[in-house]
């Protein structure tokens, strides 16, 4: 007799985890929402949400943290593809936090409302209840994230406390939370970027276009291209000219920079980031770069 | 291309952080502005090599003490295999991060230092990975570099090891002679020691045969959440019913006779339904949602076995627990909350039986209670009956946590031996 191999590939196993924790949060949790950026990161989790519920409609709504800096071909995207799901958008806008005085805006020429977003992320779940907020985050991105949890604890202010987190066995989550509290929950914790492309190549997801190589106006700083943008200050000493770039992330325009690339497919992605030597949040994003706990910082006071 | 997620364990002082970062070194998972950030630490702290360690804490308390908090997980792949690595750290929260880090292992390595030989905590470490029954265990006798490649150092080494290791549930246990700071047997075989017949332990990790160690016999599927489509205008789904979860044991295809419980009911498996299609079979770690042929009220919380191989129904267990906690302890009468497959339940314990001394396998039946990283075999009785098999069969339906009621915390881990 044939004996049958049950061998799983690597995708099919992320997948099979990722629709697990998303199911739990759906019957565990009131208010659960998911971060949709139009990142390519959360763009998966949304396909992952889809498959975990099909034929039922994603029984949560999607929220963006808007920083009103975001690449034009993003928002569209994220508008349209909401739109055919028929999901719930919620738009989250630093500009109003502004407005509202909530926060004040850095000026100068590095000014950059990322931080900001903090704020207006938690304002939001705080007004609309949220106890459970998916992010796109992976473990493989940064090495504080390499220590949090699929399901990690926010207290009251939305404080993750690296030192005492919730130990994870098995497939066992923990969902208990006072009132107040939330817990961020990140399906794709164990995905590499390069699972992720595998994954949208083999499920055929469409993505902005500014992932694949196009040709913009940019500028140098620090060894990142930055966009020609009104967002974006530029000094006199900084000037502009045209290159053939992608984007490795997409984030705020005024600390996400582009790559020189050609790569005009995924499959051609898949062999620049296959062959690369470099981080993509290295490569692209001038919020890492400001101390070798940047990202840790930022986490405990509640960021993404 | 599979995945194998492995544990490491050991202190730094036995070259753990060395052999990781050689693992994502040689497989290009460590890229230049990591590496350069690590060898700028280095050199600021005036430490002459490249300390990898720096790698893994990435917490700034971690690095301002120079230890390791937490578990870290790591990821490397090589054309072959996708590799996840749970690295836990060798100090006082060990065993807690340990048996985490374990819990979904398919491997754990132990690493040994040539020079000092079985110490006290391998056999820990050793415990420990039979406790979680990871399947297979590879103890890397490193430093070999500084016992000259010593092949009767090696086999002193493995005769010691086994003669303990066979006091423990160890399935499948690999020696391999290593110098992770040189490269011996790591990625590719060593010329320094032409004695040695096996495989480096990379060409090992890719190969290790994984795919049976999952439970395929034992029909086991806990209903996770049920699926009603509401689109009044989408008539197709009007009447649909799917049951979702991730199957964890056997093989399900449609037609099978199965028993819902607790009801105690036989249906058959109408339709295995995914996003992408139907599918003709469902098998660990598959997330799939099922449709049956009759209209039963079905849950979440609820599992799904076959007629004549089902789980047992059971209030009361025996368990061995591993205590999480800082503060509290476990004692008899403590009452906690338990989540067990896809239901949660209350839990009393009964009876604390001993308390397990990890270095020497010592059972203190005077005991009165566990402290934080403390393990033993205590009775629990739970208020609605649960789906469980021992551990030893299955993971998932054997496994448990325990959740402290005032602070939610995660207190316990428990893997079941019995149940009445």
């Amino acid at each position: 007799m044939l004996q049958r191999d049950y061998t799983t590939s690597q995708l099919d196993v992320l997948e099979a985890e990722a629709i697990h924790i998303m199911r739990e949060v759906a019957a565990e949790f009131e208010r659960p929402c998911l971060l949709f950026s139009g990142g390519k990161d959360s763009i998966v989790m949304l396909r992952i949400a889809e498959k975990a519920f099909w034929p039922a409609a994603i029984p949560f709504p999607l929220m963006h943290v808007d920083t009103g800096h975001n690449f034009d071909e993003v928002i569209e995207f994220r508008d349209r593809r909401s739109q055919e799901l028929g999901a719930r958008l919620i738009v989250a806008s630093v500009q109003d936090s502004i407005d509202q005085g909530r926060v004040v805006e850095d000026t100068g020429r590095r000014a950059s409302r990322n931080r900001l977003q903090t704020t207006t992320l938690l304002d939001a779940i705080e007004e609309h209840e949220f106890d459970a907020v998916f992010g796109g985050a992976r473990r493989d991105e940064e090495k504080a994230r390499a220590k949090e949890r699929v399901f990690s604890f926010r207290d009251d202010f939305g404080q993750w406390d690296p030192k005492n987190q919730r130990p994870e066995l098995w497939n066992l989550y923990n969902s208990r939370i006072r009132k107040g509290e939330h817990i961020r929950v990140f399906p794709l914790s164990n995905w590499t970027e390069l699972d992720v492309w595998d994954y949208i190549r083999r499920e055929g997801i469409e993505i902005p276009s500014i992932y694949f190589a196009h040709t913009r106006k940019v500028f140098e700083r620090d060894g990142m291209l930055l966009p020609d943008s009104e967002v974006v200050q530029r000094g006199d000493d900084e000037p502009l000219f045209e290159a053939v770039v992608r984007y490795r992330t997409v984030g705020d325009m005024t600390c996400t920079g582009a790559v020189q690339s050609t790569a005009v497919t995924v499959e051609e992605i898949i062999e620049e980031i296959a062959a690369t030597r470099i981080t993509e949040r290295g490569a692209t994003r001038a919020d890492d770069r400001a101390s070798e706990a940047a990202m840790e910082d930022r986490k405990r006071e509640g960021y993404f | 291309m599979d995945i194998l997620r492995f544990a490491t364990a050991g202190s730094v002082d036995d070259g753990k952080s060395t052999l990781i970062g050689r693992l994502l070194f040689d497989s290009k998972a460590i890229f230049e502005d990591q590496l350069e950030a690590v060898e700028r630490t280095s050199r600021d702290r005036g430490t002459e090599y490249t300390d990898l360690s720096l790698l893994t804490d990435g917490l700034r308390a971690e690095r301002e003490q120079g230890i390791t908090i937490d578990v870290a997980y790591r990821y490397f792949a090589t054309p072959r295999r996708k590799f996840i690595i749970a690295d836990t750290p060798g100090h006082i929260q060990y065993t807690r991060n340990m048996v985490t880090g374990a819990s979904t292992a398919d491997l754990a390595i132990i690493l040994i230092d040539a020079r000092k030989g079985v110490l006290e905590q391998s056999r820990r470490h050793a415990f420990l990975t039979s406790l979680l029954r990871v399947p297979h265990l590879v103890l890397a006798v490193n430093k070999m570099d500084l016992v000259d490649y010593s092949q009767e150092r090696f086999e002193e080494i493995r005769e010691e090891f086994t003669a303990f290791a066979s006091k423990l549930n160890v399935g499948d246990l690999t020696f391999i002679p290593i110098s992770a700071l040189n490269g011996d047997n790591v990625v590719s075989r060593s010329e320094n020691m032409p004695w040695y017949n096996g495989s480096s332990l990379l060409h090992h990790l890719e190969n290790v045969h994984i795919a049976s160690d999952r439970n395929l016999v034992d029909v086991r599927f806990p209903v996770q959440y049920v699926i009603r489509p509401q689109k009044a205008n989408d008539h197709a789904f009007h009447d649909y019913r799917g049951y979702a979860g991730q199957v964890a044991g056997g093989v399900l295809k449609p037609g099978d006779e199965v028993v819902h419980l607790p009801s105690g009911l036989n249906t058959r498996i109408a339709s295995i339904d995914t996003f992408d299609g139907p599918v003709e079979e469902a098998f660990p770690p598959m997330s799939v949602t099922l449709r049956f042929e009759d209209d039963l009220d079905i849950s979440r919380g609820d599992m799904i076995a076959r007629p004549n191989n089902r789980p047992h129904v059971a209030q009361d267990l025996d368990a061995m627990v591993c205590w999480m906690a800082d503060g509290a302890k476990l004692a008899p009468r403590t009452k906690l909350t338990i989540k067990h497959t896809t239901r949660t339940a209350r839990a009393l314990v009964r009876d604390l039986h001993y308390r397990l001394d990890v270095n020497t396998l010592h059972r203190d039946e005077e005991a009165t209670s566990l402290g934080l990283n403390e393990i033993g075999r205590v009775s629990l009785r739970v208020t609605q009956p649960l789906f469980v098999d021992d551990y030893a069969r299955n993971r998932l339906t054997g496994g448990f946590i325990l959740v402290d009621e005032a602070t939610n915390g995660t207190v316990a881990a428990g893997m079941i031996l019995e149940a009445r």
